[in-house]
């Protein structure tokens, strides 16, 4: 949660950059593969060498016309620019990308609590390679004994995603994070991998007073995890607001995540950004998809982590963010065949986003019908909380598919409620200083009771119905 | 070497000729003379004689090796060839050897063609004059105290020198009509996305077109249909089935209509304008409706050019920056390392480029400089398109003058001048030739411009072909 100090409010905008899970490259036909022997998936083409031309994938349009789809955008008309500048990681010197007329703008994302993060466009691009600097000093280019340059990454395609700044708390950013992540794996254009930087995020953090106009932003690089940019943004928002507090001014520059200090650290200033010079890529022709390919494309994509929350918390008659987890962990499906087949729909969530999600691996064991019937078991009151674990546990295990039988074989005969009474009236009659008690009020003495009862059931007996039994004894004496 | 390439393929194809001994005579003819004419930066004897020898083997076993079959081609030093320097007659590339080969190059060997060698250039194209050349100029065959033009100097003074039948240049602002004008051959740029550009050192990519140099408007037209056609290696590449031109060279001009493009006619010399005038009566004599016409925004044809191409310039040439491949002029960090080698590798005239390029992207000024050149360019193609509805095909002279001595265009402003009469046909992406015609008050060739709207090259060549039977 965020630890401002009162009346201080952060705006947060992200920038996402995302690879394709394409088989080749943007602009030429070598394979888009992380972790190859450096410099073997490299040709005329990503290597810049000189009378080389750019091809575009087709397939890399198609991934980033799913990702605008799921995120709600217009896909558009559009073009390639080129930004220029100088740096060994990019073999012409200049990056390929969409500038002012990207495939993709205008869309939103949802988050699990329901609230809209505005998209100001997806576009495409083209990666650089990937530099390690040897020697001198912390890993920078300058003051490097030498640099080693891989481009085995140059040129495969990314889609930059930049929101709009329409997030206030580092949760809200992670929860972004989090939920975008899952689109683009629902849409098969990424694998999501931030650890192998399949997945970049870029923060853009300013604060204000609430309800005064934004203040001045700074960009922070480097962040490799969702923790990273969670802290990093807490860390970026309280040195703002002690800047301002101490009557100075934040200067936008672009600053560096160190992960070891959890400081913030300026990489250059907005004057000393540097100038693009973007201007439109003549080797390239404009990208115009047919309303017929921007309709199939639709057509073709799986239900979004939204919609399927939605769709499920309707079924269940819960809130969209109770069943979050289940669509992260993709048992929402279960759940909702488990309902539709009479299971009661919370005990469904319960048990499927605490013991199935634990053991996500053996789900297949478990059938909506046997997962039904479970569930509905501990609901009549036929199995206990803990009972109830056990026999899924079984289930998961492969040890049967039928809930009863597992129930019967492991003794859990469930006490029927006039069996159960009998016990409770037995436990009372053989405590009658600690009923009196009870009866004047004394709570503390509740606990004897239900440990009596369950001790002479062997544990079989629903802890919540002794409890209910107690009470209506208690309002008859 | 006075044979034609129709001549030579013909030959070889039939076994008349050996493509020995036609590469034999072409290569002795260069040992002779080309020590005083510099047309090449490096000729393949060996690979040349190899591939001759290829080709005689496989008419002596009854193949057809193309319609290119033991032609001598010599090709302009920007077209990549695998394994063989390609250096666009800069330092920056010192000791690059491309590992692929340009498509154009692979078109003309798959017709039988024989590359001989790699022409001298104006550096990375820019220039017309030759005199830009790293590696020291091309003299023009005709006069040597004269420029061959440029920036394809060295493969117009080649077919002009008789070294080899064809070359080919590549032509931005007019690098092959304007050299072909100045040393009496037939020089030709094709609609931009005609002729793939994969391959080609690019100088500025929304204006770079390969084309053909010959003696001939057939041999001319004959290399063109074997170079165009859809490449997909480049996107620019037009994907439309293209109507070869030769097939039709002789069909006349009969019922035509051409126009003469005032604007183009002034401040030309004189005597250039005089044969133009000339060339337009013996089009009239052969059945033409020749006018004049109006292409007004083609005035501004110069200005705009000197935006757009130095702009597409500085950032092509970017990647020279001594990491990979070519010039390293080491320094303590990255920065200097970039600066050292860039100052050492490009000539005055590229650094001039760049300059101009990096500034007119800037921001801030994009908008009063690379935009608005732009703008320009769209009321060039439409006043172009409006000519268009009036005439089959247009008529200028190719440069104001003929051909000009070494140094005395040592104002870059002048140099820019030899370019304005063919600068409007890159702007707006039309094939354009140029034809012998005349001769000036110095004796030096003329070159006429023919002229003609996009993918209408066959028709194009039947007005230039007219005008050669005239000449």
């Amino acid at each position: 949660m965020s630890t401002l100090p009162d009346g201080w409010e952060m705006v947060i905008g992200l920038e996402v950059h995302c690879e394709l899970r394409t088989e080749t490259k943007l602009f030429c036909s070598c394979r888009n593969a992380f972790g190859d022997e450096p410099n073997t998936n490299v040709c005329p083409v990503c290597l810049g060498l000189p009378g080389s031309l750019p091809v575009l994938n087709r397939q890399a349009v198609e991934y980033a016309m799913r990702i605008g789809e799921a995120l709600h955008c217009e896909i558009r008309p559009s073009i390639f620019h080129r930004k220029n500048y100088f740096y060994p990681d990019m073999p012409k010197d200049y990056q390929t990308s969409q500038y002012d007329e990207p495939i993709n703008v205008e869309g939103w994302l949802e988050l699990p609590d329901g609230a809209r993060i505005g998209i100001e466009r997806a576009h495409m691009e083209e990666d650089t390679g990937k530099t390690t600097h040897i020697g001198g000093g912390g890993g920078r280019i300058h003051g490097a004994d030498h640099s080693l340059v891989d481009y085995n990454r140059a040129g495969v395609p990314l889609v930059e995603i930049v929101s709009k700044p329409d997030m206030r708390s580092s949760d809200d950013a992670k929860a972004y994070v989090n939920e975008l992540r899952a689109i683009l794996v629902a849409t098969g254009a990424s694998d999501g991998k931030m650890e192998e930087g399949s997945l970049r995020v870029d923060a853009n953090v300013s604060v204000r007073k609430t309800g005064d106009p934004f203040g001045t932003r700074c960009e922070i690089k480097n962040l490799n995890s969702v923790r990273s940019l969670g802290r990093a943004i807490e860390y970026e928002a309280s040195r703002q607001i002690a800047l301002l507090e101490d009557g100075e001014s934040v200067v936008q520059e672009t600053r560096h995540w160190n992960e070891n200090d959890g400081r913030t650290h300026a990489m250059r200033s907005k004057e000393e950004a540097f100038d693009y010079r973007y201007f439109p890529e003549p080797d390239l022709v404009p990208v115009a998809p047919s309303d017929d390919w921007i309709k199939a494309v639709g057509e073709s994509l799986p239900p979004m982590p939204a919609d399927r929350r939605a769709k499920l918390a309707e079924a269940a008659g819960v809130a969209p963010s109770d069943v979050a987890l289940l669509v992260e962990q993709d048992l929402d499906q279960l759940v909702a065949d488990a309902i539709a087949a009479g299971a009661d729909p919370k005990k469904a969530i319960n048990r499927a986003a605490n013991e199935i999600a634990a053991d996500i691996a053996n789900v297949h064991r478990i059938t909506p019908e046997s997962f039904a019937a479970l569930v509905n078991m501990e609901a009549d009151g036929k199995l206990t909380a803990t009972q109830t674990k056990q026999v899924l546990a079984a289930m998961l295990a492969g040890e049967g598919e039928d809930p009863a039988e597992i129930a019967k074989a492991k003794g859990f005969e469930a006490m029927d409620a006039s069996a159960l009474e009998a016990v409770v009236d037995e436990v009372i009659a053989a405590n009658p200083e600690a009923w009196e008690k009870y009866v004047g009020g004394d709570q503390k003495v509740t606990g004897m009771f239900v440990g009596q009862v369950m001790k002479k059931t062997g544990g079989k007996a629903d802890g919540k119905l002794v409890n209910q039994i107690l009470t209506s004894r208690r309002s008859g004496a | 070497m006075s044979r034609t390439a129709s001549d030579i393929a013909r030959a070889v194809r039939s076994g008349d000729l050996s493509a020995r001994d036609v590469v034999d005579e072409a290569l002795s003819t260069i040992d002779a003379r080309d020590g005083e004419i510099h047309a090449f930066n490096l000729v393949l004897a060996d690979e040349a004689r190899a591939a001759a020898a290829a080709i005689d083997e496989r008419v002596a076993a009854g193949d057809d090796p193309g319609p290119l079959a033991g032609v001598p081609v010599a090709l302009k030093d920007n077209l990549c060839t695998r394994g063989i320097p390609t250096t666009c007659s800069s330092k920056i590339l010192e000791g690059w050897k491309p590992p692929y080969t340009a498509t154009v190059v692979e078109r003309i060997v798959a017709a039988g063609g024989i590359v001989v060698g790699k022409t001298n250039l104006d550096e990375f194209a820019m220039g017309s004059s030759t005199e830009n050349s790293a590696f020291g100029p091309t003299r023009n065959p005709l006069d040597t105290s004269r420029v061959p033009g440029g920036s394809s100097g060295g493969s117009a003074a080649a077919v002009a020198a008789e070294f080899a039948p064809l070359a080919l240049g590549s032509d931005t602002g007019g690098s092959i009509r304007q050299p072909a004008a100045l040393c009496g051959v037939v020089g030709m740029k094709p609609t931009y996305g005609a002729v793939s550009r994969y391959g080609l050192i690019a100088f500025a990519s929304s204006l770079d077109q390969i084309g053909p140099f010959s003696t001939t408007v057939a041999d001319s037209a004959l290399l063109y249909d074997v170079i165009s056609g859809h490449d997909p290696l480049d996107s620019t590449s037009i994907s439309d089935a293209l109507a070869p031109a030769s097939p039709t060279l002789t069909d006349g001009v009969e019922g035509l209509r051409i126009g003469i493009v005032r604007e183009l006619m002034e401040g030309v010399s004189p005597d250039v304008a005089a044969q133009v005038n000339r060339a337009a009566d013996a089009l009239t004599a052969a059945g033409a409706k020749v006018d004049e016409v109006s292409v007004p925004a083609a005035v501004y044809g110069i200005s705009a050019y000197y935006l757009i191409a130095p702009a597409e310039a500085s950032s092509n040439l970017a990647r020279y920056d001594g990491v990979r491949y070519g010039l390293r002029v080491d320094a303590d960090d990255i920065t200097q390392m970039y600066g050292a080698t860039r100052a050492a590798g490009f000539g005055p005239e590229v650094k001039r480029r760049i300059m101009l390029g990096t500034y007119a992207l800037s921001a801030g000024y994009y908008d009063a400089y690379y935009g608005k050149a732009q703008r320009v360019r769209t009321l060039i193609i439409r006043d172009f398109a409006a000519a268009y509805e009036q005439v089959d095909a247009l008529l200028s002279p190719t440069s104001p003058t003929t051909a000009f001595a070494f140094g005395a265009k040592s104002d870059p402003l002048a140099m820019y001048m030899s370019d304005v009469c063919t600068i409007p046909s890159n702007l707006a992406g039309h094939p354009a030739v140029s034809v012998p015609f005349g001769r000036g008050d110095d004796g030096l060739p003329v070159g006429v411009q023919v002229m003609a709207d996009a993918l209408q090259e066959p028709l194009m060549f039947r007005v230039a072909r007219a005008l050669e039977e005239a000449a």
